[in-house]
């Protein structure tokens, strides 16, 4: 029987959650917790319960039961405004960009940087989204332009640069390198080092098995919103972390 | 200044080698905002032609007319600045005509029938207390239909048509259908006339202080970009922008200037100064009206309001992606009620410039405004699939209905064959449009 490694009080605890959709059990049950310098992968099919889990988090849904801990107290996470004050960052799959609105408007939308009269400071904004976008994706040039005409990976980069921006303690990614090339991809696996590095808890919901192996510290895997198991990711073979996905079936090390 | 500054830095595509390109991109000049200019004087020039060809008197392009159709503009366009807030997020407002109707009743009763009794007739604080009423009343309903929509989920298609039955009968009920004038002597000036008009130096005092702010907003545009070492205009394309902006200004102030009170009112007012008329008559001008600086002065408020607050970032946010919206931690419920309130609140604002033209509040007023107003918007560019949408385009899209209406009055046309016209140009304006964002997308 393997066990968790970490000691003392986890950033986040989720308690038992369960949360359904007129009928469907989107997730039932499900107890998970992430660690200061840790990254959790969260894995299982399509439909598993993956997103719907970390939107409990994230303050865009409300779990019918159970409870959120940070830092070891209970916290009320009632909407994504609640969420930030706990500074729990999330890309979503859905990326959730306002399609209209620049790269500078999304990546501020909801913290707008105000002059001292109060209104909304866009060149300010924009030479911070010029700043931010340098370092994680050098060849963005289209600063002027509504996102919807950015492609999918360049979207992709402007969500990660506002979960990134604003200093976050935890962070929700939700396969944040679907659109994304592989040089791209490589710079988001650097990135998420990177931010283990300063001492953030991440979760991290992706498919690529490879990338689990690499980047995560700890899996659990989610199967009909159930919780399969929780393993870490040095004790495993990447067929064993399949087998709970596709199969269900917990290997010996897993707890 | 130096040749190192009108050098545009270079962008990611490519300089155009066609000029009208070229010269589009260097003054950022909006396509759309051109076309919509255009089609504008083409309605005007064919208007004037046809009434010079057919009816032997082009009436359209001069003076008279086109102060009374700015006169006329405002109320529409008032309400088509809320309207574009409404659209923009994905909503409709059907009861806009029916709110103003009501307010107008509600504030006829009291500026006539109530404070009067109080305050004493004609009493300077008469006017304000009942202007101040009517627009918080609008923005009381408009509110209200606000948390219908979002607090109660009821789509504002339903809560809106049914506030279009229930605010026109109120307004009915208000004074069993008894039409209220005439209104309160300050009051009325609001809605424009030989007295409601500031006059040619208050014209001029006007046209100056807005191209002093159209010349600042051309300077601390440019100092900003500086400060963070953005592209800028190239220099001639500044001084274009800044003289054919002053140059329209001016010419607005020459054109309304130039329309002189009627015979009547300059003798009534001689005989009231002790003034002598000279044999050739007195001139004397409207300048610009009390309803068209009041819209002027919505248009560039709404403006701010869109473009530099937060409260606009949101209005935009949520009609790109009402779901990003929300997770982006907007309420996005209460401002959908703020939204509504606002529209509301113009209303009421409109209902006071139109029982002021009126000079009286009748249960009727502000008939089949909601259709105008949201074809306004939509004309302006607004998309009803939210997300898209500017003041200026609303207020332009006034003018084009207004113009329309006008000018088929001016060569003679029924009702009919006017509701015809209008049905028709609403519909090829959205399909012009349609065209236009698939061709630029
Ligand atoms: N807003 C919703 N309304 C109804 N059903 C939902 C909603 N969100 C998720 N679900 C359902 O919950 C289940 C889990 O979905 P999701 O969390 O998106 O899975 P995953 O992210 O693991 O692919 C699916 O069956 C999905 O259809
Ligand atoms: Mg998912």
């Amino acid at each position: 029987m393997g066990q968790n490694p970490n000691t003392g009080t986890p950033l986040v605890e989720l308690r038992d959650i369960s949360i359904s959709f007129g009928g469907i059990k989107a997730v039932d049950h499900v107890s998970v917790d992430l660690y200061p310098g840790e990254v959790v992968g969260l894995l299982g099919h399509n439909g598993a319960g993956k997103s719907t889990l970390i939107k409990c988090l994230s303050g865009a849904y409300r779990a019918d039961s159970g409870d959120i801990f940070i830092n070891g107290e209970k916290a009320e996470i009632t909407n994504p405004r609640d969420a930030r004050r706990y500074n729990i960052e999330t890309i979503y799959q859905t990326l959730a960009l306002a399609d209209n609105l620049d790269a500078a408007s999304n990546l501020f939308l909801g913290r707008e940087l105000v002059t001292s009269t109060g209104f909304v400071d866009d060149a300010r904004m924009e030479a911070e989204t010029r700043k931010i976008m340098g370092r994680l994706n050098p060849n963005f040039k289209k600063f002027n332009v509504p996102v919807s005409a950015l492609s999918g990976g360049q979207r992709q980069s402007v969500a990660i640069a506002r979960a990134v921006y604003f200093n976050a303690r935890i962070l929700i990614m939700d396969e944040p390198t679907a659109a994304l090339g592989p040089h791209e991809t490589q710079m988001v696996a650097e990135l998420i080092q990177e931010l283990k590095k300063q001492g953030l808890g991440i979760f991290l919901i992706e498919h690529d098995i490879h990338a689990v192996m690499d980047l995560c510290d700890r899996a659990v895997v989610m199967k009909n919103g159930e919780r399969v198991g929780c393993v870490n990711v040095g004790e495993v073979t990447d067929d064993d972390i399949l087998g709970m996905i596709i199969m269900g079936k917990k290997p010996p090390q897993a707890y | 200044m130096t040749q190192t500054t009108t050098t545009p830095k270079p962008t990611s595509s490519a300089i155009p080698a066609n000029p009208l390109v070229r010269f589009l991109r260097a003054t950022e000049i909006d396509t759309r905002l051109l076309g919509m200019v255009g089609a504008l004087i083409l309605i005007w020039i064919g208007f004037h032609l046809y009434g010079e060809l057919v009816n032997g008197n082009g009436a359209f392009l001069t003076p008279r007319n086109l102060w009374n159709l700015s006169v006329q503009t405002a109320s529409i366009g008032i309400m088509a600045c809320g309207m574009v807030l409404v659209i923009v997020t994905r909503h409709i407002d059907l009861s806009v005509g029916s709110v103003l109707g009501f307010c107008a009743m509600i504030m006829g009763v009291l500026q006539v029938w109530v404070l009067p009794d109080y305050l004493g007739l004609g009493n300077p604080l008469i006017w304000i207390i009942t202007a101040i009423c009517g627009m918080a009343l609008g923005s009381l309903i408009g509110a209200f239909h606000g948390w219908l929509i979002a607090y109660r989920k009821i789509p504002a298609f339903i809560v809106t048509l049914g506030g279009l039955l229930v605010w026109r009968g109120a307004a009915f009920l208000v004074a069993r259908g008894e039409t209220i004038s005439p209104v309160d002597s300050t009051f009325a000036l609001m809605g424009g006339g030989p007295y409601g008009s500031v006059g040619a130096v208050g014209s001029w005092i006007v046209g100056l202080l807005a191209c002093a702010g159209i010349v600042w907003m051309i300077l601390s545009g440019r100092r900003q970009r500086i400060r963070f070492d953005f592209p800028l205009r190239p220099v001639w394309a500044e001084w274009f922008l800044g003289i054919v902006g002053c140059g329209l200004v001016i010419g607005s102030v020459l054109l309304v200037n130039a329309y002189p009170w009627p015979k009547g009112i300059v003798a009534q007012y001689a005989q009231a100064q002790g003034i002598e008329v000279p044999e050739a008559g007195l001139f004397i001008s409207h300048g610009f009206a009390y309803p068209v600086l009041i819209l002027v002065i919505v248009g560039i408020a709404m403006t701010v309001l869109m473009t530099r607050t937060r409260f606009g970032r949101y209005v935009l946010a949520i009609g790109g992606n009402p779901d990003a919206a929300e997770l982006a931690g907007i309420d996005t419920r209460w401002m959908t009620v703020k939204i509504f309130a606002l529209m509301g609140f113009l209303t009421g604002l409109s209902a006071v410039v139109a029982s002021a033209r009126l000079n009286s509040a009748t249960n009727s007023l502000g008939t089949l405004d909601e259709l105008y107003v949201i074809a306004a918007a939509v004309i302006g560019g607004t998309s009803l699939s939210g997300g898209v949408g500017t003041i200026y385009g609303a207020i332009i899209g006034a003018l084009v209905m207004q113009s329309l209406k006008t000018g088929m009055v001016l060569i003679g046309f029924d009702a009919a064959m006017q509701d015809i016209v209008v049905g028709v140009v609403l519909v090829l304006a959205v399909y012009a449009d349609i065209l236009y964002r698939s061709r630029t997308k």
